[in-house]
C-alpha cells in the first residue's frame, strides 16, 4: 500500500524526524489558508500523487506571494499530472501540500528496501539527492552507500555515522543525519514498510538535516496489524478495476493488450501472458483468481476483465489440482451467461476432473473455444481477434460455426 | 532416491484443526505412504484430541518426543506463522515445509535471522510443499499428476510447477522430487540449495527451473550450476510480459529498480549452460531434448 507526501511526513515526524512545516489543502482557498498559517515569504505548492517523478511534471512550483501561491494551486489542483511512474494517462490531482520554502545547501539521498539477498534491511543513502536514484546506481554505483541492517541491534551508531560521512555530510551535522537514520530505521521497521525513500534529504543552509520529501511503502501482508495506517490509504489513487478485483479477493492488474486473461496461481498466470506474447497478442490483464474459485468469483473476474473497453478476446487457463476443472467450468459457463459473453473465449483446463469440466463446456452451447495446452490456447485466442476483425456480420450464423468445431 | 524427503519421513502437521490444514493433511495422507508418515499434529489449545485417528499434541517439542516426527508442514494462519516455524527450528526439527501465505516479511526476516547456525532447513512460505513421487506428498499437490522418475522439479511458483509437472508426466518422464521453494522475497531453500541437492542425488538425472521476475536467486543458481552441476538444467521464467513496478501476485514477483527481469536471468541462465525455453508449453519437451 502507498501513501501521500504529506502523510508519510506526519508518520516522519511523530518518529522525530526533521521535515518542513507545512499542511495539506484538499482546496484553492484551503492551500492559501495554509500559507498564512505558514508564514515567511517563500512556499512550495507541491501536488499529492503516489507517483514520482512529480517535479519534472509541473506538480511541485515554488511561489513568493500568496497570490502567487493562489494561482499555482488553481493550476495544479485538478490538473492530470503526467510524469514517468504514472504512465502516459497521468493521475489526477485532488490534494496539495503547501509547505514553507526551504534553504537548500545539498540535496542527498536516503533510502531503505527489504534485500532479498541477504534478507536485511538495506539502508542505502547517496550524495547525488535529487536524481533518479536507479540512474546514480547503474552509472556511478560508487556514490552510494549501503549498510544491512541487523534485525535484532537494529541500525547501530557507527553504521549510521560512517553512511553520514561516506555521502559527505560535514562532521558538524553527522550527529543529526545519524539520528535521521536511525529514525527512519525504526520507522521502517515498527510501521511493517516495504520502502521507506526520502529524496532528497537535505543539508540546509544552517546545517541542519531535513527530510524535504517522503515515500513510504507498506507489506499488505502486514496491514491487519496496521488499522492507522489502513486508514491513510486514498482510493482515488488507485485502479478501480484493482480495487473491485480485491474484494473478491482476486489479483488484478491492468495491463495494456487487448487479451483478457484468467488464470489459477501467480506464476502460471505470468506464464500465460508471456505465452499470449510470443504468439503475437498483447495480455490486457493480470488476473489470478486464487485456489478456491466458486462461480461467483469467476464471474466477478469476467466483470472486471470486460470492464476494460479494450479487450478483445478473453483467455481461461486453469491448471486443476485442489480446484477441479468441473467448478471451473460450471464457473465459466454461468459467467459467460450472465455478462452476455460477445468476445471470443478460449478455455484451456488441465488437471483435476479435466474431461469432465470439458463436458460441460461443450454441453453449454456456448461458443467456447477449446484448447489443449498453453501454445495451442494463445494461438487460437490469438487467431480469433484477427479474425474477428474482417468479417463483423451476422452474430448467430458465427455461433453455429464454432459449436461444429 | 530422492531428495528432502521419502518413505521414511515422518510428518507432523502444525495447524492441523484448521479447515486447510484438515483438507490437506487428509489429501497427504491419502498419497502412497501417507498413512504411515503422517504421525502428529499439534494445536496449543488441543493437546490430547486427534484428527482422524492422528494424535494432537500441545508443542512440537512433545510431537516430536512422543512421535519420532522430524519434519513439519504448517498451515497456521498468516499472523502467527513465523512463530510456528521459530517453534519447529527450536525442536531441532530436520525440515520445515511452511505453506502459509501472506506471511508479514518483517516476521520472516526475523525468523530467517533466528535460523543462522541451526540444523533445520526450511521450505516456502507460500509454497506447494515437496512431493517424492510414489513414496510421500506433503503439501498442497495435487498427488496424481506426478510420475516416478529421473527428473527433479524446483519452482517458485505453485500451479506452474504443477504445469511443468504434467508435461513431464505426460511424455512419460517421471520425477525424483518436486520442491516448490514459495514466491516470497524472505524464504527458507533457494533454487541454489535445491540444485545442490538435485546434483547429489543418484535418482536424479535432469533437472527443470522454474524461476519468476524478481530477485537474483536464478541468477546466482545458474552461476553455481555452471560451476558445479554434473548433470543438464532446463530453465523457465515466468514474467516476460511484466511491466516493472507492478507486483504480480507473489510479493516477490516484482521488478524494481530495473532489477530481476526476466529477459536478464534467461540471459545469465544461457550463459551458464542452462537449456532454456521461453515458451513455457515446453518445459517438458525441453527437458526431453536434454536427457540421454
Amino acid at each position: 500500500m502507498k501513501i501521500h507526501e504529506y502523510q508519510g511526513k506526519e508518520i516522519f515526524r511523530k518518529y522525530g524526524v526533521a521535515t518542513p512545516r507545512g499542511f495539506p489543502a484538499f482546496a484553492i482557498d484551503e492551500a492559501v489558508e495554509a500559507a498564512k498559517k505558514l508564514g515567511g515569504q517563500l512556499w512550495v505548492v507541491k501536488a499529492q500523487i503516489h507517483a514520482g517523478g512529480r517535479g519534472k511534471g509541473g506538480g511541485v512550483r515554488v511561489a513568493k506571494s500568496l497570490d502567487e501561491v493562489r494561482n499555482l494551486s488553481k493550476k495544479i489542483l485538478g490538473m492530470i499530472l503526467v510524469t514517468h511512474q504514472t504512465g502516459p494517462d497521468g493521475q489526477k490531482v485532488r490534494r496539495l501540500l503547501i509547505e514553507e520554502g526551504a534553504d537548500i545547501r545539498k540535496e542527498l539521498y536516503v533510502g531503505m528496501v527489504v534485500d532479498r539477498g541477504t534478507q536485511k534491511v538495506v539502508l542505502m543513502a547517496s550524495s547525488e539527492g535529487g536524481m533518479d536514484i536507479e540512474e546514480v546506481a547503474a552509472k556511478t554505483p560508487e556514490k552510494i552507500k549501503k549498510v544491512f541492517i541487523d534485525p535484532v541491534e537494529g541500525l547501530t551508531d557507527a553504521d549510521a555515522d560512517e553512511v553520514a560521512i561516506g555521502i559527505g555530510i560535514p562532521a558538524a551535522s553527522v550527529p543529526q543525519a545519524r539520528a535521521i537514520f536511525k529514525a527512519l530505521y525504526r520507522c521502517f521497521d515498527d510501521t511493517d514498510a516495504s520502502l521507506v525513500e526520502v529524496n532528497p534529504l537535505i543539508l540546509a543552509g544552517d546545517g541542519r538535516v531535513v527530510a524535504l520529501d517522503s515515500k513510504i511503502n507498506f507489506d499488505d501482508n502486514a496491514l491487519f496489524r496496521h488499522p492507522e495506517i489502513v486508514a491513510l490509504r486514498d482510493l482515488d489513487e488507485e485502479d478501480p478495476l484493482e480495487i473491485e478485483a480485491s474484494k473478491f479477493d482476486l489479483s488484478y492488474i491492468s495491463l495494456d493488450g487487448n487479451i483478457a486473461c484468467m488464470v489459477n496461481g501467480a506464476g502460471l498466470a505470468m506464464a500465460t501472458m508471456d505465452t499470449i506474447k510470443l504468439f503475437g497478442g498483447a495480455p490486457a490483464n493480470f488476473l489470478d483468481v486464487g485456489g478456491g474459485a466458486t462461480a461467483e468469483k469467476v464471474t466477478a473476474a469476467f466483470k472486471i476483465m470486460l470492464s476494460n473497453k479494450k479487450v478483445k478476446a478473453i483467455l481461461v487457463n486453469i491448471f486443476g489440482g485442489i480446484m477441479r476443472c468441473d467448478t471451473i467450468a460450471t464457473g465459466v459457463v454461468a459467467a459467460a451467461r450472465e455478462v452476455h459473453l460477445k468476445v471470443p473465449l478460449v478455455v484451456r483446463m488441465k488437471g483435476t476432473n479435466e474431461e469432465l469440466g470439458k463436458k460441460i463446456l461443450k454441453d453449454s452451447g456456448l461458443p467456447i473455444i477449446s484448447a489443449d495446452n498453453m501454445a495451442d490456447a494463445a494461438q487460437k485466442v490469438v487467431a480469433a481477434i484477427k479474425k474477428k476483425k474482417p468479417k463483423p456480420k451476422p452474430k448467430p450464423k458465427r455461433k453455429a460455426k464454432k459449436k461444429k468445431k | 532416491m530422492s531428495i528432502l524427503i521419502d518413505r521414511n519421513t515422518r510428518v507432523m502437521t502444525q495447524g492441523i484443526t484448521g479447515k486447510t490444514g484438515q483438507f490437506h493433511t487428509q489429501t497427504s495422507r491419502a498419497y502412497a505412504n501417507g498413512r504411515a508418515c503422517f504421525v502428529a499434529g499439534v494445536n496449543p489449545k488441543k493437546p490430547g484430541e486427534d484428527f482422524e485417528g492422528i494424535p494432537i499434541f500441545g508443542t512440537v517439542k512433545d510431537a516430536k518426543a512422543r512421535t519420532g516426527a522430524n519434519v513439519s508442514v504448517i498451515y497456521v494462519p498468516p499472523p502467527f506463522a513465523a512463530l510456528a516455524i521459530d517453534e519447529a527450528v527450536d525442536a531441532d526439527l530436520d525440515l520445515v515445509i511452511c505453506i502459509t501465505e501472506g506471511i508479514p516479511v518483517r516476521d520472516m526476516i526475523r525468523t530467517k535471522h533466528r535460523m543462522k547456525g541451526r540444523r533445520t532447513l526450511l521450505v516456502g512460505p507460500n509454497c506447494p510443499g515437496v512431493i517424492t513421487p510414489d513414496q510421500i506428498k506433503i503439501g498442497i499437490m495435487p498427488g496424481h499428476i506426478h510420475k516416478k522418475g529421473p527428473v527433479g522439479v524446483v519452482s517458485r511458483s505453485g500451479t506452474l510447477t504443477y504445469e511443468a509437472v504434467g508435461q513431464l508426466t505426460e511424455l512419460g518422464l517421471g520425477q525424483s522430487s518436486c520442491v516448490g521453494i514459495g514466491g516470497d522475497p524472505v524464504n527458507g531453500l533457494k533454487h541454489i540449495d535445491v540444485l545442490r541437492m538435485f546434483n547429489d542425488d543418484p535418482a536424479t538425472e535432469a533437472v527443470i527451473m522454474v524461476g519468476e521476475i524478481g530477485g537474483s536467486d536464478e541468477e546466482d543458481a545458474a552461476r553455481w550450476v555452471k560451476d558445479n552441476m554434473k548433470k543438464p538444467v532446463v530453465g523457465f521464467i515466468a514474467g516476460i510480459t511484466a511491466p516493472p513496478g507492478k507486483r504480480m501476485g507473489h510479493a516477490g514477483a516484482i521488478i524494481s529498480g530495473g532489477k530481476g527481469t526476466a529477459q536478464e536471468k534467461l540471459a545469465v541462465m544461457e550463459e551458464c549452460g542452462i537449456r532454456v525455453t521461453r515458451n513455457p508449453a515446453e518445459m517438458g519437451k525441453t527437458l526431453k531434448s536434454v536427457l540421454r
